[in-house]
């Protein structure tokens, strides 16, 4: 079998939890942002929330992990204090109440890689999102991590056979060092935000895919995460190097149920596709609304390579997410579309894909559907960079707002370098306001107020649902129509 | 054998009375014409017959078959027989109009249907309104033609079977074939279901067709002339005016 559990006679089953005040963080993260603090004040209120060398130290330690590891931590932890916050952070989310952050949970499960070796309590968290059953029935290979820690991963033999790795990348670290190091937050620098910096130093778990030369994957494979307990943040970390002339489909999903607290998800996702490699990858985020969603997502294709990013963002209430590809070969392209919901008073979610065409004749597309209702923001912000020398690229962005009411709102900032004069690149962007009169005439035709809501809505996104694999377009449906049950009448 | 009564109905758009006590009946098998000159009221009261937001019912009522369902939602006013064919549909360009069909179908015609039935009902049907099957992949009314925009409600009706059927201008931009498949939808489905109808009509020559029962003239938001098909053709030889002021 391709995963072996470390079974008995390995006791260190000690619950290990460091305990971080995400408030403070938060808060000395935003004051820094209107120069309220200096490296060193900020510094001393990081140190203060619990996160210090000493705490990075120890979680290397109980990992386990080489020392280039720990340099690594050490580094996004210096990057963390010295980086300016991001000019998205809203100010908002130093008011809220974050609950503590665990750093590191030991699940009270090991490893395997059979269900019925996972206790019920937390296999019910899976059975009820039908995880298992889909992976029976549909995924060539699956890592579930719930908490902070993978507990679950499996691999088809197909697979395997064919040398592709799928494992947490806790293990890829120790078994497969070397291309693991050679990718690991190389294509999603830690030094890119703050944010960034802070995963950096706190990763845990995640998905390391690895496809090797021409080996082309028929069936999806899926990284599931389930943040379980309140006082939780999930830093988990996926990477996925396509060889030459490879294909995968990327399905990652996250879950969550309604805590009482909010907590904090700062995640990241590194794709490489190499020459005439071709990488899909499928996010349904539905995390629960007390969720601050980050993930950070970035992609690179070299020659005549692909990258397609499907997101729909459905769940969290703070939510940043901007997929992202370099476009770094000739002829590479990159599609990315993306749904997100803003469904209720307050709820902020932030997006944007990004696409820097840095080779000639490079293509890329972006499809950004936001729907909003009952007082939700969305917020876009895309870039399009066409570098000097990209002759001939072609870029292409459409952004469209849904808004079922008056008190919803949708911005979007859309933002073009180009850099070459050849360069093709258009933009669209349009805002719809469901109208009384298309509800009427499809409540003309007998069906009542809520189907016809949600028919105009998915008839929205049906663009970006045509590329989801059947299974998960069905599920985005269900959550959506769910979502829109809370929306009552629409006036 | 049902009956639809709309009785001493007053509409009011916008903060101004359109509708100023309007009464009618019709029995299931019966063809009645709605006649007037443009902006006396017919597009509201169809509208406000079927629950349209904006269209408000300040006094009047509507009864099928003893029920009293003026403020009834609309979709439920749809499941107890209405139809209502739209002057001017709107596009929804999201929805494709083969989802809409089906959906339709299934909550009102035949909801045991099985999937293959119901498509291959919506293809036949398809075929004898005229239309080509390639709309059906497209957005509801998106880049449709008028004369298609027509042919598509009619196909709608021929879908529900309603008990009542209110056309508003059916025959308005449709071509001479356009007006015989139209104008052979309403008398098959008269013949086969006992349809009632109110055609909202200018022209005389859909009504010949159908061989309408009676013929009313609204006017100002008030029915002035109610009649048999002699009304319909002086209409046409002399103009609104002449049954106006008569
Ligand atoms: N949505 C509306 N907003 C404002 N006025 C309207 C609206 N609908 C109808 N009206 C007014 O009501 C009157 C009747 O219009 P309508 O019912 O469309 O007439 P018809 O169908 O007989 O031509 C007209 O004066 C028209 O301007
Ligand atoms: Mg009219």
């Amino acid at each position: 079998m391709f995963f072996n559990t470390v079974k008995d006679g390995n006791v260190e089953m000690t619950e290990e939890k460091l305990s971080l005040d995400m408030n403070e963080i938060l808060n000395a993260s935003i004051e820094a942002k209107y120069e309220k603090l200096n490296q060193s004040e900020f510094h001393r209120r990081i140190v203060e929330s619990g996160l210090s060398r000493g705490t990075i130290e120890e979680i290397s330690k109980i990992k386990k992990e080489p020392e280039w590891m720990l340099r690594l931590r050490l580094k996004s932890l210096e990057l963390f204090e010295k980086l300016p916050t991001p000019n998205w952070l809203p100010d908002i989310l130093g008011t809220l109440n974050v609950s503590n952050l665990e750093l590191y949970i030991k699940p009270d499960v090991e490893q395997t890689n059979s269900w019925d070796q996972i206790p019920k309590e937390i296999r019910e968290y899976y059975d009820v999102l039908g995880i298992p059953e889909s992976e029976k029935k549909y995924l060539g290979g699956l890592v579930a991590v719930f908490e902070s820690e993978p507990i679950y991963s499996n691999v088809k033999e197909e697979l395997t056979k064919k040398g592709v790795i799928m494992m947490p990348p806790e293990e890829a670290m120790r078994r497969y060092p070397d291309v693991f190091k050679e990718y690991f937050t190389k294509i999603f620098p830690v030094s890119d935000h703050k944010f960034a910096a802070l995963h950096g130093a706190l990763w845990s778990g995640g998905v390391f895919v690895y496809v090797p030369k021409n080996v082309k994957i028929t069936t999806p494979v899926e990284g599931f995460f389930i943040i379980g307990s309140e006082m939780e943040g999930q830093f988990e970390h996926t990477l996925v190097v396509a060889d030459e002339g490879s294909y995968i489909h990327f399905i990652e999903g996250c879950s969550a149920p309604q805590l009482k607290k909010y907590s904090f998800h700062d995640g990241m996702v590194e794709l490489y596709a190499k020459k005439n490699a071709r990488i899909k990858f499928t996010t349904i985020q539905n995390w629960s609304k007390n969720v601050i969603n980050f993930n950070n997502k970035r992609a690179w294709a070299d020659e005549n390579a692909t990258i397609e990013w499907v997101e729909g963002s459905l769940g969290s209430r703070y939510s940043f997410v901007y997929p992202s590809t370099i476009l770094r070969g000739q002829n590479a392209s990159s599609t990315s579309l993306v749904v997100t919901l803003a469904s209720g008073e307050g709820e902020w979610k932030d997006s944007g894909s990004k696409m820097i065409h840095a080779a000639p004749y490079t293509k890329s597309k972006i499809v950004n559907k936001n729907i909003g209702f009952g007082g939700g923001v969305n917020i876009y912000r895309g870039l399009v960079k066409v570098n000097k020398g990209a002759k001939g690229s072609k870029a292409f962005v459409k952004c469209d707002s849904l808004m079922l009411d008056e008190k919803t709102k949708a911005y979007t900032f859309p933002h073009n370098q180009v850099l070459e004069d050849d360069a093709d690149v258009a933009h669209e962007a349009h805002t719809f306001r469901m109208s009384e009169d298309q509800l009427f005439y499809l409540m003309n035709r007998g069906i009542d107020e809520k189907e016809a809501t949600s028919m105009l809505v998915l008839g929205f996104i049906d663009e970006i649902m045509k590329e989801l694999p059947f299974e998960y377009a069905t599920m985005l449906n269900k959550v959506i129509k769910l979502e829109l049950d809370k929306l009552g009448a629409v006036a | 054998m049902s009956i639809l009564k709309v009785q001493d109905l007053h509409v009011e758009v916008e903060g101004k009375e359109v509708l100023k006590g309007v009464s009618f009946e019709v029995r299931s098998g019966e063809i009645h014409a709605l006649m007037g000159p443009n902006g006396s009221g017919k597009t509201t009261l169809s509208l406000a017959i079927m629950g349209h937001p904006k269209y408000k019912i300040t006094k009047g009522s509507i009864i099928l078959d003893d029920e009293d369902i003026t403020n009834l939602e609309t979709n439920e006013k749809v499941k107890r027989g209405l139809f209502l064919a739209f002057q001017n549909p709107v596009e929804i360009g999201g929805v494709k109009l083969s989802t809409l069909l089906v959906a339709e179908h299934n909550r009102i015609a035949n909801p045991s249907g099985s999937v293959t039935e119901i498509i291959q009902r919506i293809r036949e049907m398809t075929k004898t309104v005229g239309l080509s099957e390639s709309l059906l992949n497209r957005g509801v009314f998106e880049g449709f033609s008028g004369g298609e925009k027509k042919r598509t409600e009619i196909l709608q009706m021929m879908l529900l079977k309603p008990k009542f059927a209110i056309l508003d201008e059916p025959d308005s931009g449709v071509d001479v074939d356009g007006l015989r498949v139209i104008a052979e939808s309403i008398k098959k489905l008269k013949e086969e279901n006992n349809t009632g109808y109110i055609i909202i009509t200018h022209y005389r020559r859909i009504l010949d067709y159908v061989n309408a029962d009676r013929v009313h003239v609204l006017y100002k938001g008030a029915l002035v002339a109610s009649g048999s098909m002699e009304l319909a053709k002086k209409i046409d030889e002399k103009g609104y005016e002449g049954v106006i002021k008569s």
